[in-house]
């Protein structure tokens, strides 16, 4: 979820510049929540070509803290990098020679998509506070629509990390004929009760921001950095395994001496910082509210009361699950739980456990084994596309 | 836990195709890189999954197409439910195991019915390696003593003693020698190769 952790090195196999593009969609969503919201605006991205059949769409859905940026660059800029350029691009294992890639900022986001900070063409006035809370579920039926507009009747595969995998899960639940393959990296069947107090943590952190003002903070000019940097601290935390914390840090400290203060004298204090502040620079803390939100109340189990194997029973896909060893975030037990439902249902689905010290952040990190493997997934993917043609 | 398979030395694929009903499901414990279930789907028309270990080898079987969980067996199936399967296969892989009473308990548990196969440490060129004071090495077991993933090497008396203090009832058996060809007479001392079918008595 660290969206800056991995930089791909040989931009020569990247793509170049990329541009978002937004559709407007005048169709009322009725949302999870109750709430009716008449009109929204999409911000997503496409890489490569769609086929004549259109049977080549790979969606890639975000986790908490990215955005349809996934790969290449805007005007040149390395430092506009997408999230998870490593894996989508020209020969990348999602190969955009031969995938047609899209890419969704998500309802609710803050990085073009209809949100919190925009305008509500009732008032006038930002949403704000009275921004409905979204859901898996409202996301996956806006990626949908979004779909049918591109023309596109199925995908031959969903994927994500983290949330982004709940997304491609929750997608083969209320969209089984339009979805060939959901990979689903990193994820879980929903949170368990540490997530969800983590998670607490981070909102109260924002809530209790001077500066918040009920989360209608855009009319006072301000916004509550310090609440959306603690936020962030602690989920960046999460993301880390101990011993790779360890690695990078250690105890060392930024000046030879201790000093007695609260100074920030640690180097990984001086890091969580750092990430804080670089956060509360880029992302809207209503958004992450509503995101956290999302994760704490996806459980598509809960509609079959809590009987996941029942709920993947109208499922068509053909899954890949990855988990990796040190992340305790969403622990490779939580993917056998996906899996273990999906074998009971005899779907196909492939599983793998990667080795990485680099927690739930491994998902985002060039790693050969776990690189190939996807590559490999693909591949199968990209032949049964071109046998369908 | 390490698998003996490569895709050069199948021979019992023949034999455990013979032995699977068609459109059957199957589970495949230490199944390398997926070449026995990748058989079985176009011999047998089977649906099922490969258990494997090793981060190479579950590669080579998404490569091949086949279903695929990484997982270790020693660590038992607890991810499969009872009665899951029509076979769980274990292919040239008992020598190699641990906790070899679990993983047959195991095998029994999520399989209607278990297919395993070993290389019978019985067999008389490996009688005449220890007698000449050496340990056994042949085709079926190709490795020197420093060097094998055999931890439980097994004569077809050996594994059939088990079976008979352990609640197994043997279903069929086939025996081949070296040469692939079947072994009737003596199969303990002339057999290389035993392919075993079998459940759980009183079922």
């Amino acid at each position: 979820m660290n969206v800056d952790v991995q930089k791909s090195p040989k931009a020569e196999l990247s793509l170049g510049d990329v541009s978002p593009q937004i559709l407007q969609f005048d169709t009322s969503i009725l949302l999870k929540c109750g709430m009716e919201l008449p009109e929204y605006s999409i911000t997503y991205e496409t890489y490569g070509e769609l086929n004549r059949e259109k049977t080549n769409a790979v969606l890639i859905c975000h986790a908490l803290n990215a955005s349809h940026h996934v790969a290449g660059t805007y005007d040149g800029d390395e430092k506009t990098r997408g999230w998870w350029d490593n894996m989508v691009g020209p020969g990348k294992p999602v190969d955009t020679n031969r995938f047609f890639v899209v890419s969704v900022n998500n309802l609710g986001g803050c990085h073009g998509s209809t949100g919190p900070a925009s305008i509500n063409p009732k008032t006038g006035q930002p949403w704000g506070s009275t921004f409905p809370v979204v859901t898996v579920e409202d996301w996956v039926e806006v990626q949908a629509r979004l779909a049918t507009r591109l023309g596109i009747e199925a995908f031959a595969a969903v994927m994500g990390g983290s949330l982004g995998g709940m997304q491609a899960l929750q997608w083969t639940i209320d969209q089984a004929d339009r979805v060939k393959h959901a990979i689903v990296v990193a994820a879980a069947p929903k949170l368990s009760a540490q997530n969800i107090a983590f998670n607490e943590v981070a909102r109260t952190a924002i809530t209790s921001d001077p500066d918040f003002y009920g989360g209608d903070y855009y009319a006072h000019n301000v916004v509550p950095r310090r609440g959306l940097k603690v936020a962030r601290m602690i989920g960046h935390i999460t993301y880390l395994s101990d011993d790779a914390m360890d690695a990078k840090f250690g105890r060392n400290l930024r000046e030879e001496v201790l000093k007695f203060n609260f100074d920030t004298e640690f180097q990984v204090e001086s890091y969580l910082r750092y990430q804080g502040d670089k956060f509360a620079d880029i992302f809207d803390a209503n958004t992450y509210l509503r995101i956290t939100k999302a994760l704490d109340y996806f459980d598509p189990a809960a509609v079959c009361d809590g009987d996941l194997i029942a709920t993947l029973a109208n499922s068509k896909s053909k899954y890949l699950v990855v988990s990796f060893t040190s992340d305790w975030r969403f622990s490779p037990e939580r993917s056998r739980e996906i899996v273990e439902a999906l074998v009971d249902n005899n779907l196909d689905v492939s599983y793998a456990e990667i080795e990485s010290p680099h927690g739930h952040d491994a998902f985002l990190m060039d790693d050969a084994v776990y690189h190939n493997l996807v590559r490999a997934y693909f591949d199968r993917i990209a032949a049964e596309v071109a046998y369908d043609d | 836990m390490m698998t003996n398979r490569s895709s050069s030395h199948r021979q019992d694929y023949r034999i455990i195709s013979s032995m699977i009903r068609e459109g059957a499901t199957v589970l495949d414990l230490g199944c390398g890189d997926g070449a026995l279930l990748a058989h079985l789907k176009q011999a047998c028309g089977v649906s099922g999954y490969g258990v494997e270990k090793d981060d190479q080898k579950v590669l080579s079987s998404v490569k091949n197409g086949i279903n695929v969980i990484q997982a270790d067996l020693e660590q038992g199936l607890s991810g499969f439910a009872d009665g899951a399967f029509d076979y769980v296969v274990l292919s040239l892989t008992l020598q190699t195991v641990h906790e070899t009473e679990t993983i047959i308990q195991e095998m029994l548990r999520v399989g209607k019915e278990v297919i395993v196969t070993f290389p019978n440490f019985g067999f008389w060129r490996h009688r005449v390696q220890i007698f000449f004071g050496k340990t056994p090495v042949s085709k079926e077991l190709p490795y020197q003593w420093y060097d094998t993933p055999n931890v439980h090497v097994l004569t077809i008396s050996d594994f059939e003693i088990f079976c008979d203090t352990h609640s197994v009832r043997i279903l069929e058996k086939i025996v081949l020698n070296e040469q692939g060809a079947r072994i009737n007479v003596r199969p303990n001392l002339f057999g290389a190769l035993a392919i075993y079918r079998f459940n759980r008595r009183g079922l």
